[in-house]
Parts: C-alpha cells; sequence; structure tokens
C-alpha cells in the first residue's frame, strides 16, 4: 500500500529540468523544501548500506526513504517532525547522528571525559617538576660557545 | 600436490614458529645459548610461508579447482591478474597473508637486524614466533586453505566482482603490511618489558620498524578510501563505516607511536606511554582484524560470517593484550624515569600532540562499538555516522593540526614560544590571505570552508617555517648557501616537513571536496547537453560491450571547457555474470585541482538515461597529499641514523652534532 502511495506520488511529482536533485523526478519544485529534504536525508542512514546516508546511496530502500521525506515536506511537517515520523517507524537505527539520551550519554560524554582526564593528567605531571629541576635555558656565554661550536663544523 | 607443499609448508611453519617462540622465551631461561636460535628460526619461518603462500597464489592462478577455496572464490573466465589476487581476497588466504607478513616482519629483524643487542633481538623473534604460532594455528584449526574438494567442481563461483579492482585488489596486502607491521613494535615492547630496559637505542631501532609500517598502513587506507571514491558511484571517499574505522584507529594511534618514540629517543621520556602505544597499537590491529574476520559488522569485507572465527581470534587478542599489559604492571614500574623538560618545550608539544590523538583514537573506538556494546546489552539499534564524527572527532583533530606547525619550532627541554610563533608569521599571513580571499571568491558558501583552507594553507606553509629557519633562508644565507644546507639536513627532517606538507594538501583536499561539490542529476538522451560549472558535456551515445568475465554498458561524453574540449569519458554499468552482481564504474577527468565525475545512470525506457555529474574541487588533493605523507615517510626512513644503528661512544662528537640538528 505504501509502495503504491509512494509510486503515485514519485509520478505526481514534476519531472525536474534544473537537476538539484538525487534521481531526476525526484526532487520538489520548491528550491527551499528541497534543501531541507537533502539536508535531512544526509542525517538519516541507508537501512541496507554501509552506514551510508540516504542521500548517498542507490538502494531502492533509500530512494523510498528520500520520496518519504519529501512527502512529509510537503505536507507541511517541520524537520523534527519528518525526523520523529521516520525514527517511529524504523527506529533510531535510522539516524546517522545518534540522539543524546540515556542510552547515549557514554557514546558522547566518553570523548569528552577521555580529552579532559589526559588533558589533567599531562598537565599535573608536567607542571610536578620541581621548579629547581627545570632546564634553564642557555646563557648568553653558553650560546656564542655554540654558534662558535656550529660555525668551526661549517667551516 | 603443490597444494600439499603448502599445506605441509604451514604445519612445518607452525613447528618451527614454536622453536622461535619457544627457545629464547622460555629456553634462555635456562640455558642462554638457545636464544640463538631465534634468528635461524625466524628466517626458516619466513621461507616455509612463503612457499606456502606461493602454493596457494599458484593453486589460483592455475584455477586448482580441487580445492574448495578456489571453487568457492575464483572462476576460470577471470583475468588472470584477479586470480592472483584471488589467492587473498578471501577469508583463509587473507589470514595466511596475514601470518607471512608477519613473519615477514620477523624475517627482516633477523636479517637486518645485526646491530641489536643479541638478547634483545631473541626476545623480540620470540614473541613475533609467539603470535605467529597463534595465527598458524588459527589457521589450521579453523581457517585452513588448503583443504580439497572431491570430486573437483568443472568451474568455480566467482569473486565478489568488487574485489575485481586492482586498488581493493591491492588494498589488503598494503593494510595488513600496516596491521601486522605494528607487531614489531608490539614485540619490541614486550622484549624490552621482559630484558627490563628502555633507552635511546630501543627507540631508535622500534622506530624505522613503526614508520615502515605507518607508510604501509597510509598507503593501505588511502587505497580503500581513493576505490570508495571511484567505485561506489557516488564520490564519497569516507563513511566511517566500521571497517574502515578499524584501520584508522591503529593508524591514529600509530601516529601517536611514531612521535612519541622520538622523545624516547632524543630525550629519554615518555617511556612507559611509549611501552603502553605499542601494546595498544597492535591490539587495535588485532581488533581490526577481530572486527573485519569475525562477521560482527556485516560488509563486503566479511567473507566469513563465522562465530568461531572471531571467537578465536578475540581469544589471541586477550592473550596478548592482557598478557603485555600484566608484564607492563609488573616491570614498568622499575623504568627509569629520565628527560626532565619545562612545560613550554618539544617534549610538551609532542604530549600534546599524543593527547590528541588518543582521544581521537578514543572517539572513534566508542563510535564504532558503541552501537555492538549497546546491541548486546538491551538490543537497542542505533547508528553512529559521519555527523557524530563530525562534533567529536573533527573538534579534538582541529586543534592538533594547528599546533603540527609550531612543535618542530619549539626546542628541546625549554623553549621559546613566542620565537617560534615569529617564524610562523610567514605561514600564519599565507593562511590568512588565502583564507580571506577564498572567503571572497566563494562568498554564500560553507563558512567553514574558508576557515579549513586557511589550515591547510597554514599546514602547507607551516611545514616548511622549520626548514626554513634551519637553513637560515631569508635570515643572511645567500640562497646557494640556503640550498647547501638544505641538502645537508638530516633525511628525517625532510621526512617530517614532507609529511606535515602532506597533510596540509590532504586537508585541503576534505575541504573543498566537502564544501564546493557541484552536482547535477538528470535523465539525458543522444546529442543532448550537461552544463555543470565551466564544463559542458555532451552525451554521444552508450554502447554495449563484453569484458572477460562481465557485459557493459558504455556511455561516451564529450567533455568541454569554454568551447574547448579537453576529452572524452567513459562511464560504465558493469553486469557480471557469474555472481549476477551488478557494479558502477565512475568516469573520472582530472585537472589536478578538481575532478570532473560522471556516472552512467539506467535506462530510463524513453531513449534517455540518467546521468549524474559532480564537478568535486581539489578532491585528487586528498589521495595526493597521503601519497606525500608515505613519501615523507620512506624519506624519514632512509635517514642516516637507523643505518649506522644505535650510537656508540666513538662517535659523540657526530651524536652531538645530530642532537642539535634534529
Amino acid at each position: 500500500m505504501i509502495r503504491a502511495v509512494l509510486l503515485l506520488l514519485a509520478l505526481m511529482l514534476p519531472l525536474s529540468t534544473t537537476g538539484w536533485a538525487v534521481d531526476p523526478g525526484e526532487a520538489l519544485t520548491d528550491q527551499g523544501l528541497e534543501e531541507r529534504a537533502r539536508n535531512l536525508s544526509q542525517g538519516l542512514r541507508c537501512l541496507v548500506c554501509q552506514n551510508q546516508s540516504i542521500d548517498d546511496s542507490d538502494a531502492p530502500l533509500a530512494r523510498d526513504l528520500r520520496l518519504l521525506v519529501r512527502e512529509r515536506i510537503s505536507a507541511g511537517d517541520s524537520d523534527v517532525e519528518v525526523i520523529d515520523f521516520i525514527v517511529a517507524r524504523y527506529g533510531e537505527f535510522v539516524l546517522l547522528k545518534p540522539r543524546f539520551n540515556t542510552q547515549t550519554y557514554l557514546l558522547w560524554g566518553i570523548p569528552i571525559i577521555v580529552l579532559l582526564i589526559g588533558g589533567l593528567i599531562v598537565f599535573f605531571n608536567i607542571r610536578k617538576t620541581p621548579l629547581a629541576e627545570r632546564p634553564e635555558a642557555l646563557s648568553e656565554a653558553e650560546k656564542l660557545r655554540l654558534a662558535e661550536i656550529v660555525n668551526d663544523r661549517e667551516a | 600436490m603443490i597444494a600439499e607443499l603448502g599445506h605441509f609448508a604451514l604445519v612445518l611453519a607452525l613447528v618451527v614458529a614454536l622453536i622461535q617462540a619457544g627457545a629464547p622465551l622460555v629456553g634462555g631461561l635456562f640455558n642462554p645459548s638457545l636464544m640463538r636460535l631465534a634468528v635461524p628460526a625466524a628466517r626458516l619461518q619466513l621461507g616455509l610461508l612463503s612457499l606456502s603462500f606461493l602454493a596457494l597464489t599458484y593453486a589460483f592462478a592455475v584455477s586448482d579447482f580441487s580445492l574448495s577455496l578456489v571453487v568457492a572464490n575464483s572462476h576460470s573466465a577471470k583475468p588472470l591478474l584477479y586470480k592472483i589476487t584471488g589467492a587473498w581476497g578471501n577469508h583463509e588466504g587473507s589470514m595466511l597473508l596475514w601470518t607471512l607478513i608477519l613473519a615477514f616482519f620477523g624475517g627482516a629483524v633477523a636479517f637486518f637486524g645485526q646491530n641489536l643487542p643479541d638478547s634483545l633481538r631473541a626476545r623480540v623473534l620470540g614473541v613475533q614466533g609467539l603470535i605467529g604460532v597463534s595465527f598458524i594455528l588459527f589457521l589450521l584449526l579453523t581457517s585452513n586453505p588448503f583443504l580439497r574438494l572431491d570430486p573437483a567442481p568443472f568451474d568455480g563461483n566467482g569473486l565478489n566482482p568488487i574485489l575485481q579492482d586492482p586498488a581493493l585488489a591491492f588494498h589488503p596486502p598494503f593494510l595488513y603490511g600496516g596491521y601486522v607491521g605494528f607487531s614489531i613494535a608490539f614485540s619490541f615492547a614486550v622484549a624490552a618489558l621482559l630484558e627490563g630496559k628502555v633507552d635511546a637505542a630501543w627507540a631508535r631501532w622500534v622506530r624505522p620498524w613503526t614508520l615502515a609500517a605507518w607508510c604501509s598502513l597510509t598507503l593501505g587506507i588511502a587505497m580503500g578510501s581513493w576505490w570508495a571514491y571511484y567505485e561506489l558511484g557516488w564520490g564519497g571517499w569516507w563513511f566511517w563505516d566500521p571497517v574502515e574505522n578499524a584501520s584508522l584507529m591503529p593508524w591514529l594511534l600509530g601516529t601517536a607511536l611514531l612521535h612519541s618514540a622520538i622523545v624516547v629517543e632524543k630525550r629519554g621520556a615518555l617511556k612507559r606511554w611509549t611501552l603502553l602505544l605499542s601494546i595498544f597499537t597492535f591490539g587495535l590491529s588485532l581488533i581490526g582484524t577481530f572486527l573485519v574476520r569475525s562477521g560482527v559488522l556485516t560488509s563486503v569485507h566479511a567473507f566469513a560470517v563465522d562465530p568461531e572465527r572471531g571467537i578465536a581470534i578475540l581469544g589471541i587478542l586477550t592473550f596478548f593484550v592482557a598478557g603485555a599489559l600484566l608484564l607492563y604492571a609488573l616491570r614498568a614500574p622499575n623504568l627509569k624515569v629520565e628527560g626532565i623538560f619545562a612545560p613550554v618545550s618539544r617534549e610538551t608539544a609532542l604530549i600534546v600532540n599524543n593527547l590528541l590523538l588518543t582521544a581521537a583514537t578514543v572517539t572513534v573506538f566508542v563510535g564504532t562499538l558503541y552501537p555492538l556494546a549497546l546491541d548486546a546489552l538491551n538490543g537497542a539499534k542505533i547508528s553512529v555516522g559521519a555527523p557524530f564524527y563530525n562534533l567529536t572527532f573533527v573538534p579534538i583533530i582541529v586543534p592538533l593540526l594547528l599546533l603540527v606547525p609550531l612543535g618542530p619550532l619549539l626546542g628541546w627541554k625549554r623553549a621559546d614560544a613566542l620565537g617560534a610563533s615569529q617564524r610562523l608569521f610567514a605561514a600564519g599571513l599565507a593562511a590568512l590571505i588565502v583564507g580571506t580571499s577564498v572567503a571572497v571568491w566563494r562568498a554564500g558558501g560553507p563558512w567553514g570552508a574558508p576557515l579549513g583552507i586557511a589550515l591547510g594553507v597554514w599546514l602547507l606553509v607551516g611545514g616548511f617555517a622549520d626548514m626554513a629557519y634551519r637553513i637560515r633562508l631569508f635570515r643572511g644565507a645567500s640562497l646557494m648557501e640556503a640550498l647547501r644546507k638544505a641538502h645537508f639536513l638530516p633525511r628525517s627532517i625532510w621526512g617530517m616537513t614532507i609529511a606535515h606538507a602532506g597533510i596540509g594538501i590532504m586537508v585541503i583536499g576534505i575541504v573543498g571536496i566537502s564544501s564546493w561539490r557541484v552536482e547535477r542529476i538528470e535523465a539525458i538522451g543522444p546529442g543532448d547537453v550537461l552544463q555543470i560549472e565551466d564544463y559542458t558535456l555532451t552525451f554521444l551515445n552508450v554502447g554495449s560491450y563484453n569484458g572477460p568475465n562481465f557485459t557493459a554498458e558504455r556511455g561516451e561524453v564529450r567533455v568541454e571547457k569554454n568551447g574547448r574540449e579537453i576529452g572524452i569519458m567513459r562511464p560504465e554499468k558493469r553486469f557480471y555474470k557469474v555472481s549476477s552482481m551488478p557494479t558502477t564504474e565512475a568516469a573520472i577527468y582530472t585537472t589536478g585541482i578538481e575532478d570532473i565525475y560522471i556516472v552512467l545512470g539506467d535506462a530510463t525506457g524513453t531513449g534517455t538515461w540518467t546521468f549524474r555529474a559532480y564537478v568535486n574541487p581539489f578532491a585528487p588533493w586528498i589521495w595526493i597529499g597521503a601519497v606525500i605523507m608515505v613519501a615523507g615517510g620512506i624519506v624519514s626512513l632512509s635517514d642516516r641514523r637507523y643505518r649506522v644503528g644505535a650510537p656508540v661512544r666513538a662517535k659523540a662528537v657526530e651524536e652531538t652534532a645530530e642532537g642539535i640538528g634534529a
């Protein structure tokens, strides 16, 4: 049934001659709406592909989803409503950017935590070196002597 | 008969690997002279595994359909090249290749490691042998490539058409060269822990091997990405697919290892951290092998969806990583801490490099494995794709890239940050000018694009700031004198400069294709014209032809720029009969600055075909940058100090000079 509706919809969509679409005939005539559809498509996963977005895939299922996105947009849905609609049907799996919720706190948090903890460890370890033991910069006399050595070798 | 020979050589290799591992690691405890067995064993091991692999390759080349592996993965109609590469285009064969490369690195240490202390060399080879034992056992018990089939069928089932491609045919050997090459760093780390000694000499030995592995891995990843670009038909070059991530993780950590080993060599600091990095880099290589080989991820790469094999690799992984970490916990606290340095110094810069690279690795690791873990935990299925990494990985990597030109300008122990920054004035100015020009030229494009290009220019020009300073260019030295100085700079400096410039080129490529790709998709018939940017594409016709094992439809498109013809492009759609799989072969015309990329779509039935045409600005620079990075690695590898080996006291003067130079 859905397929029949989609097919009908696809046929009803006017042929685009200006391009800027994923398949000729898929695009919405309204450039603004089409751009929204493209943006949304890039965040939705083609369910049968290797981590490709539906915008990037030529699988038939990806095409179905692209048309569904456009159908919802044409029906006046906001971006959030479109995404909610698709997630309600296909599950969170369809989102290439996982939502921030109890299931994904760790996923989003770990990179930040590692960076913070690592940064603190580095910071305190570098500061731990007692000031007295820190190497001094070369004195002027030493610099002169070094320059002499270098020039000697180069000459 | 030949196959039996290969099979027999594989079993013999197991016995030799047992000796290679047992003699130095266990026997050495009772009778030190037993340790000398390691070197001949490693050589013999390499010989036997080469023989075994050659036997398998021969079976594939002559289409010996009495081997069940050949039946499953080959076909008599295939071109000879793909018959041969088919030897590793399957699970069993690729694991044999894995083991062969392992033996190759062991053999290389046996042949070229004369300047290593005998006991260290023996222990390195021992650990290498132990890894060999586990993988040969894995081959013989779960993935034997030499099993016969009786009666033999008349023909095979063909090879996945996707693998019948030059880039993908040679992508696994290079990738494995990297994965397995890191085993040497691991073996060196474990041997050092057994010896209880990590010093500058150790770092000097471990670095070239790591560098060689890194070059191979870089090339392997670049090939895979290039393949994705031209073969998947959409011009995408990186999908953050778990299989890609599996190769990226050891690359990131291996890059960190390359940098931290410098600190150990020059300053004796970061010893423990470098050991840990060696262990984890190889651990990630094993995880990569596990992810790809176990079928945990469904993918074109997972020829074997076989949980038993996965568990076996997981067991090997656990044994080696846990064993090494246990050894680390026992022995590392005894390592002497050396190398005091001030907060602003080359040491700190390299530590920050390591921190960011490690955080980036962890990010990719979490992004790759989190969905699997969550699924196992409560059955919830989520995806982690490009938008996630854009928000996590990119903010970690960009600061790292910003700091790349600064690091080499900072002195060891204590540095003059202000002075170093002043030397980057030219690079900063160049980045500013180019960034601003881009912002004006491409006004209305993504706001991040000019910043990204500026970053690339910063890396490209900044990479040379250090060299310009060393040769006193624009600082009193005449051009000839500066060139003469440049000629005598250590190769490692050249290598670093080239590799860092390569990153800059790659960044520009990535930013270009991500920000400014132009796309036209239309259904057109013969004679119709498609205008894209400055290019006029005239669709001439579609013909069909027969390849060796496929049929193809091939379109002809004339490309004109500003009315002048620059070439004919021929995008194809192929259909492989044996495996009844279609593939798309995009036509790519590159100007060196941008690619014109055309894909032939389906016939619409009304005399027109769907055409997808793209202009991908700077796209080729992604792979040019990668190749330049590899070139930098190779130049650095040719540095004299790796050939002369560890410094000895008599050469103290020379060593001092190098210490200042590098």
